[in-house]
């Protein structure tokens, strides 16, 4: 294990950059530190200079106009693309040359744009995998039914059933994930993620398609999460009720760049931001 | 009687295709792609078994454990160096480098062992005998019945409720998803392609005691066939290689009993084009539309 670097109040972020971290997590130190952080396409610079530091319960918002980089930046976040240059530090520890696999073990579970659950499996199977990387016994005591692996499928069962409560789920545990309803299955996703024991929870989009009332009973449960789970979460969503209702920090991309960050308040009176929206005032 | 002796030599021949579909139908299902070597890997489990038998006058089962430990690591040594690094190459090139990777198989076999024919001593012999005289099942085709069944019901055990197999069946619906929650997708292919060979091993030594000629090409017609198995069942589905490899083996087993042995192959293929034109993703695959 590398030495993780404390972050101490009053002194320089490590990074150039304007800290948007919540007071109580300020004598933590951060769990992820984006510094210099960019990726290029062939020749077209898709995020640059992403300097960004989220505290250890902080519940941060990425927003931006289409096509801004903002899932290029999870992409990268969970090494799905390498990056080309910069570093990310989670909880302290460089995850260059990770695969999104080992990520995944760090501490890093996202969800997706467009939902992206295993339709065939049943519910509870989906919040099943996402506990796989803690379930611990070797394939033969698997097919053979040694003890090892009742005890540990038992504890997998109630686990999974304990998650899928946090949404009210666990009457669905035994439905086919692809016949849910949509609200549901972008639910089931959150409480997959979560069953990877993430220490960051990216969430891409979670109120899309939701109608108002859905989307704040879904602020009520991101809340809940983080009070529950003590994580830090990071989300990008175009529902700015959401975002300026939840978000602590919030960081605005344009064309790849950050153009501004700051708590809900600064974002919205902010006029880069303002111009990257509506346009400029003529 | 000649018509329940069809019916088990069919059934038993089936069951020999079903394992070897089974390697076809997981690979396809997890890494998506046609592994055209599996047939060449039989070919390699029985040759291993052979000279288990004959040369070190090994048991027959140590002969068949040692096949299946050599094919498993045959197999996860093809896709770590032939398969891993076209991961993301178009579809066409992994086919072939899958037809390349038979034939280098069975080359290589022919210069090792040479091109002569040998023949192989039956795991078990002898047959029981139900009706003296008219109706007998030979301890092979008791023995490969047994081992597709043990063979099936360990599978559905596995993926259905393991957590490697829970991880197979996520990594055959959403590659990208299944890393991110944390699966290593490439140690899953390799188990994939190390399970599908083992079977193979397991075939090759059941199929070369059936029926006891062993050349370095003999995989590949049974491998054709199986392969034909499993797309007939459906290819990706399990239960579908089961269903396929025994209707396969009782198809072709009729057709040369009651047709012609030279058409019987003839006979099996226009069956699966019927069967494709009227359920394309086979009889227990699932026909999943194109979203648009």
């Amino acid at each position: 294990m590398a030495e993780k670097k404390q972050f101490q109040k009053g002194k320089m972020v490590p990074v150039p950059s304007v800290s948007i971290i919540p007071e109580r997590d300020l004598d933590k130190s951060p769990i992820l530190e984006c510094s210099h952080l960019g990726i290029d396409f062939g020749g077209l610079t898709a995020v640059n200079e992403f300097n960004v530091t989220v505290g250890r319960t902080e519940i941060a918002g990425l927003i931006g106009p289409n096509g801004a980089g903002k899932t290029t930046v999870f992409n990268l976040l969970t090494k799905v693309y390498q990056p080309t240059r910069g570093t990310i530090l989670l909880d302290g520890l460089d995850t260059h040359g990770k695969t999104p696999s080992q990520v995944n073990r760090m501490g890093i579970a996202r969800t997706f744009q467009n939902i992206r659950l295993f339709n065939n499996l049943t519910v509870e199977d989906n919040v099943k995998i996402g506990l796989h990387n803690q379930e611990k016994y070797s394939m033969f005591s698997g097919i053979l039914r040694l003890p090892k692996y009742w005890r540990q499928e038992k504890a997998a069962h109630e686990r999974a059933l304990e998650l899928l409560s946090i949404f009210d789920m666990q009457d669905l545990a035994n439905h086919q994930a692809g016949s849910l309803p949509y609200g549901a299955q972008r639910r089931l996703e959150i409480v997959r993620a979560l069953a990877t024991n993430p220490s960051l929870l990216l969430l891409d989009e979670p109120a899309a398609g939701m109608n108002p009332s859905e989307t704040a009973e879904l602020m009520e449960n991101i809340v809940k999460i983080r009070d529950t789970f003590q994580i830090a979460i990071m989300l990008i969503e175009h529902d700015m009720s959401l975002v300026m209702g939840i978000c602590e920090g919030i960081c605005v991309l344009n064309f790849g760049q950050i153009i501004a960050k700051g708590t809900a308040e600064e974002i919205q009176s902010n006029p880069t931001v303002i111009e990257a929206y509506l346009g400029k005032q003529q | 009687m000649s018509f329940l002796n069809n019916v088990i030599t069919g059934v038993s021949l089936g069951s020999i295709y079903a394992i070897i579909a089974l390697g076809y139908t997981m690979v396809y299902g997890i890494a998506k792609m046609l592994n055209f070597a599996h047939g060449d890997v039989i070919m390699v489990g029985a040759y291993v078994c052979f000279f288990a038998m004959g040369s070190f006058n090994l048991p027959p089962v140590a002969g068949v454990l040692l096949a299946v430990a050599v094919c498993t690591v045959l197999g996860i040594t093809i896709e770590r160096l032939a398969y891993k690094p076209l991961r993301s190459a178009p579809s066409l090139a992994v086919l072939i480098t899958a037809i390349g990777v038979s034939y280098l198989l069975q080359n290589s076999a022919q210069l090792l062992w040479g091109a002569d024919t040998k023949t192989f001593r039956p795991l078990v012999e002898g047959s029981l005998v139900l009706v003296p005289g008219q109706l007998s099942i030979s301890y092979v085709a008791v023995l490969s019945i047994v081992c597709c069944v043990v063979v099936m019901i360990a599978l559905t055990l596995f993926t259905g409720q393991t957590k490697m197999g829970k991880a197979m069946r996520a990594c055959s619906e959403d590659k990208a998803a299944a890393q991110l929650m944390g699966i290593d997708v490439n140690a899953t292919i390799s188990m994939t392609f190390a399970i599908g060979s083992a079977l193979a091993a397991v075939a090759g030594a059941l199929m070369c005691s059936a029926y006891p000629v062993l050349s370095p090409t003999t995989g590949s017609m049974p491998g054709i066939r199986a392969f034909t198995a499993a797309v007939f069942g459906g290819i990706g589905s399990i239960p579908g290689a089961l269903l396929g490899g025994i209707l396969l083996g009782v198809i072709e087993t009729f057709a040369k009993a009651y047709i012609s042995t030279d058409l019987s192959d003839a006979v099996v293929f226009a069956v699966l084009i019927i069967v494709l034109l009227v359920r394309p993703a086979g009889l227990m695959g699932k026909y999943v539309p194109e979203k648009v």
